[in-house]
């Protein structure tokens, strides 16, 4: 038997989070060295699987399979593609990057009572376990195992959104708003979280029920030879649609994320954008469109229109915010209509794009908001009205941010680019209607990220953004490899598309379509060898 | 005039054929039934304790003689397993009123593990504020025939008296509940039904504090019980006169044909009548005793009412009692009916879920909360009763047992969360627990997570079998309602967790009590079951799946 590197690289942040925990809470320090160590060491092996999985090799590599629960014929089976790949990737980069920028988001209050204090060891080891689920979400190749950790992770997010709020410096001056107030908000946004995920997760389950009733197998290998009647693969399709559009989050079902977003910290807030909803897109790729390929088609049209509608909602209503971080939660629902946009366009243009805009997403938003989380808890406010000038007083902040919002309106240059012209390569071809109709979203992009920028860091010097501070070291060296990053798949993005394409080949031909032969050189430039 | 000139000679031969025939003595196959005759030598034992050994010495002794008893009554299902009943063989034993097959045995063991670790949490004694002259006090009322209030009870009180009979009151409640899912006729049925719910009307009437209440659950509990059983030996009384037999079988054979009907009944009564309005008279009274809408009404009072360590023993073993007699009813004296009665029961199902889950969440008292939610399991559980097929069976024998030792767990914590009135069971007297006792808000919100069916649970393991046997057995429809009012019964649920958690505690708030070895070990094993339940369930699966099977 082989060394099980998918399941080692699951268990090893589920054992620092439950050692992370299990910590007494006055041992802060070694908590949190303890989380980034285990963080570190799964990076170590996410980078180890990159390594050992082969682009041009079978559909999925490095498998493992037991038997777990024969009485529904559900098997303990891992396996990744190209696609689980550059997510588990990202998912181990991110982590580090997120604790480093949370390090002091759950201290203790040095004062109060003693039972209103958290335990440093509870944030950092929810994160780990969370990082932990949706590893091993991504590298499932069984659709019961997928599901139970797709749900399980809805707890340790739940209590991370709702214990633990944005942590401000010194006094909330002039905010108008006390510490009980938003501790309300912020649990009732962790409800809505939960309720929202868990209905989702419910009505998938009633489809995993029916799946296995119709095909008697969980197996993703073996469910993609089954033939299911078509009224029963459009009802399970709708099933599984319906909890992953939950997660992405899809217009209509999106109006949880600006509030989870808003209440949480920021690295709570990167965690949901940037790794637990990619949980859902994935998911659209490798359940929806491998197994219910038929029903996939049949619902194109209705998912691309709400694409669409995302798209152009979250940028337009991004555009109003008046808070930071809702802001760049609208951002988010857009550009997750920008990756589903890319799925639903089924072709390999559209789904290599949607998987590299996963991971632009991922590393442009991190670094946007999680700058943002500086910049809020300096100034002990998220309100962009509460700032101006910031870039004299504080320049490389002000820097940073700029080119992380310019990431996130996908300026040629920076890595989101390549990814977001690859959709709409991908949604022209579909329909050129639906292309026309994103490309609208670009420039509203344009407009919130300006704006954002402009009110907050450029003018006069406001009143409370005197004594502002500028990247401590520590928060530097959470800002660099982000921006390393983004500029460099912003000028060679080839390494990810080589590991990403055969795997969309795989998915492509489940789809039984063919590529409309290329036309355009890029395409077939980017899209080589894929087949 | 004929018709007595007729009937004259009938008579008399009756009574000659009678008398000739040498009369055979029953033949009781001992070791088969002793399981439930370990249960009640035990039961007797107690009564013999309470009589004879010293006030002082009677706690530890009655504590010995039911853990031991229920030892051996475990080691005697096992050793039955052992030889092969369950899974190679099985028998209708003591002249074919006791079923010795899987489902009898399974529910058996899980009956008597789960009043194991139910009188762990009854006898408690380290809860109750103490005092050095009663250094112990359990949860039930020092004499329980002082009138609530009266110098009597004060003086009992001071006495430091307790109410050890709770201990044979329980092993009589088991022995009834172990033959109410196996019993293999309907009188055994009905019987079964009296020695387990006559108990526990008692032991609700018990608690210490909030005597009133208890004492109203208790008058409620049996009137409403009285009821139901009415019911029920009326709808037997009207199968005996459709069928001519009061075996389960044998009236399985009569509605497939195999066998006569009694011809003179069942003529003046014109065909099925009998047999519809019997069963559905019995199924009744087993309603009543699952819970089910719209013979629920009792639930909230009782649950609420009961001393706390009393309604998680009765939530959680009655539960498994009574579902398994009404999976023996209706598979094994009613399959050929399952036309008539699936309309009937998916109606229930559907009312039970929704009525369970939607009720609940305006419920501000934790005991009544759990009492709604129990209903909506029991609506959860019909799903798999009504899916018709093997699976539903061994589905509902896993959910039952997944089920039971959360709600135990669930109960034994409510126990331990107390202020100056005794237990805070109002549900804002919790906020912020998790910040005071975060071990104990962690528990409990592990059992809640498995009520609401969240994976790596076991409450998941349970509601995907029954869901999955229902799907299969063509109730997609049902399914579907689970999933939804899964989702409403999630609400009630987390708005517990967030009080727990994210709520700021209370200046006055109640004080977590350090539980002792007894219930520590309860609310650890329902902890232990609920997480390997969840995460390894195959070899509870496979159990189930094997003693899925019933003797006809």
């Amino acid at each position: 038997m082989s060394f099980p590197l998918l399941t080692v690289t699951a268990a090893v942040p589920a054992a620092g989070a439950v050692i992370t925990g299990a910590l007494p809470a006055a041992r802060r320090g070694a908590a949190k060295a303890t989380a980034m160590g285990f963080a570190l060491a799964t990076l170590v092996l996410a980078a180890v699987v990159t390594g050992r999985f082969r682009p041009g090799g079978a559909q999925y590599q490095l498998t493992e399979s037991h038997s777990w629960i024969p009485a529904f014929g559900v098997r303990y089976q891992l396996g990744v593609d190209g696609i689980a790949v550059v997510l588990v990737l990202l998912t181990a980069v991110l982590l580090p990057v997120v604790m480093l920028a949370s390090w002091h988001d759950a201290d203790l209050p040095a004062e109060g009572p003693k039972d209103k204090r958290r335990p440093a060891g509870a944030f950092f080891g929810l994160m780990l376990a969370i990082e932990a689920m949706v590893i091993i979400a991504f590298e499932a190749t069984d659709v019961f195992l997928f599901y139970i950790f797709f749900e399980a992770m809805l707890i340790p997010m739940y209590f991370l959104i709702g214990g633990f709020g944005q942590k401000y410096e010194g006094r909330r001056a002039a905010v108008g708003d006390s510490a009980d107030e938003s501790s309300v908000r912020r649990s009732r946004a962790a409800v809505k979280f939960l309720l929202y995920n868990l209905l989702g997760g419910l009505v998938m389950l009633a489809a995993v029920v029916a799946l296995y009733v119709n095909a008697h197998s969980f197996s993703v290998p073996a469910l993609q030879n089954a033939h299911l009647s078509t009224t029963a693969e459009r009802l399970i399709f709708l099933g599984f649609m319906f909890a992953f559009a939950v997660k992405a989050p899809l217009w209509p079902l999106h109006t949880w994320l600006p509030g989870a977003m808003g209440e949480s910290t920021a690295g709570t807030a990167v965690l949901i954008t940037a790794v637990v909803d990619k949980v859902g897109t994935f998911a659209m790729l490798r359940f929806c469109l491998q197994l219910f390929p038929g029903a996939s088609a049949w619902a194109t049209p209705v998912v691309l229109v709400l694409a669409v509608i995302s798209i152009l909602y979250g940028a337009i209503l991004a555009v109003v915010q008046k808070d930071i971080k809702r802001l760049i939660a609208y951002a988010s629902i857009s550009h997750f209509g920008f990756i589903i946009l890319g799925i639903f366009a089924l072709n390999s243009r559209g789904q290599s794009g949607a998987t590299l805009y996963m991971v632009n997403h991922g590393i442009s938003t991190a670094a946007l908001m999680l700058i943002a989380g500086f910049l809020i808890s300096r100034r002990g406010s998220a309100l962009i009205a509460d700032f101006g000038g910031v870039q004299k007083v504080a320049p490389i902040l002000a820097g940073t941010f700029l080119v992380a919002g310019l990431a996130t309106l996908s300026l040629p240059g920076l890595a989101p680019f390549t990814s977001e012209f690859l959709v709409l390569l991908g949604a022209f071809e579909h329909t050129p209607a639906i292309g026309v109709a994103a490309v609208v979203g670009i420039v509203f992009a344009a407009l919130y990220v300006l704006v954002l920028y402009q009110r907050t860091m450029t003018g006069p010097v406001k009143d409370g953004v005197t004594a502002l501070k500028d990247l401590k070291v520590r928060e530097i060296a959470v800002v660099a490899p982000l921006m390393a990053l983004l500029l460099f798949l912003g000028v060679y993005p080839q390494p990810v598309l080589n590991v990403v394409n055969p795997s969309v080949g795989h998915t492509m031909s489940a789809l039984h379509k063919q590529d409309p032969k290329p036309t355009h050189p890029v395409a077939e430039a980017i899209n080589g060898g894929s087949r | 005039m004929s018709a007595t000139a007729v009937a004259a000679p009938a008579v008399h031969s009756l009574w000659t054929t009678a008398a000739a025939a040498p009369i055979h003595a029953p033949k009781i196959e001992y070791a088969q039934l002793s399981p439930i005759l370990v249960v009640l030598g035990a039961a007797v034992a107690g009564i013999l304790v309470e009589a004879f050994v010293p006030r002082r010495a009677r706690y530890g002794t009655q504590l010995a003689v039911t853990l031991i008893g229920l030892a051996g009554a475990f080691a005697a299902v096992v050793g039955l397993a052992a030889t092969g009943y369950a899974t190679t063989k099985a028998d209708l034993a003591a002249m074919g009123s006791i079923a010795v097959d899987g489902p009898s045995l399974f529910l058996q063991g899980t009956l008597i593990l789960v009043t194991a670790v139910g009188v762990l949490a009854i006898a408690e004694r380290g809860l109750e504020p103490q005092s050095r002259e009663v250094p112990h006090v359990d949860a039930f009322a020092p004499q329980a025939a002082a009138v609530p209030g009266s110098e009597d009870e004060k003086a009992a009180a001071r006495a430091g008296w307790s109410t050890t009979e709770v201990f044979p009151l329980t092993l009589f409640a088991l022995s009834g509940m172990l033959v109410f899912p196996a019993a293999g006729d309907l009188l055994t049925l009905f019987i079964g039904l009296e020695i387990l719910s006559l108990p526990l009307y008692l032991m609700c009437a018990l608690a210490r504090r909030r005597r009133l209440l208890s004492q109203e659950s208790a008058v409620k509990y049996f009137l409403l019980g009285a009821f139901a059983s009415a019911f029920f030996l009326f709808g037997t009384a009207l199968l005996y006169g459709y069928a001519g037999t009061l075996d389960l079988g044998g009236i399985a054979k009569v509605v497939t044909g195999d066998a006569a009907p009694n011809a003179a009944l069942n003529a003046s009564a014109h065909g099925d009548a009998l047999l519809l309005i019997g069963g559905a008279m019995i199924v009744m009274g087993l309603l009543f005793k699952v819970g089910a809408v719209p013979f629920h009404a009792w639930t909230p009072d009782v649950y609420q009412g009961a001393p706390t360590p009393i309604t998680g023993f009765m939530a959680a073993a009655t539960k498994v009692a009574a579902f398994g007699a009404l999976l023996r009813l209706l598979y094994v004296a009613l399959p050929e009916m399952r036309w008539d009665w699936r309309p009937v029961m998916w109606g229930v199902a559907i009312l039970t879920m929704a009525l369970g889950a939607i009720v609940a969440v305006t419920q501000t008292d934790v005991k009544r909360m759990l009492a709604y939610s129990s209903i909506a399991h029991a609506g959860f559980l019909l799903t798999g009763v009504i899916a018709g097929n093997k699976q539903g069976v061994s589905a509902v024998l896993f959910y039952l047992a997944a089920y039971s030792f959360v709600t135990l767990g669930a109960f034994a914590v409510v126990t331990l969360v107390r202020d100056a009135g005794g237990e805070a069971t109002h549900l804002s007297r919790w906020d912020g627990l998790g910040r005071r006792s975060p071990l104990v808000a962690v528990t409990f919100a592990l059992f809640l997570l498995a009520f609401a069916g969240i994976p790596l649970t076991s409450g998941f393991s349970g509601k995907f079998a029954v869901f999955s046997a229902a799907a299969k057995g063509g109730a997609v429809p049902l399914v579907v309602v689970g999933v939804l009012c899964s989702a409403v019964a999630a609400f009630f649920y987390v708005r517990v967790i967030v009080r727990m958690f994210f709520a700021e505690p209370r200046a006055d708030g109640p004080s977590v009590a350090v539980p002792s070895a007894l219930t520590g070990t309860a609310i650890a094993v329902g902890a232990a079951a609920t997480l390997v339940l969840g995460v390894f369930p195959q070899w509870a699966f496979d159990l189930a799946d094997k003693a899925s099977v019933f003797i006809r």
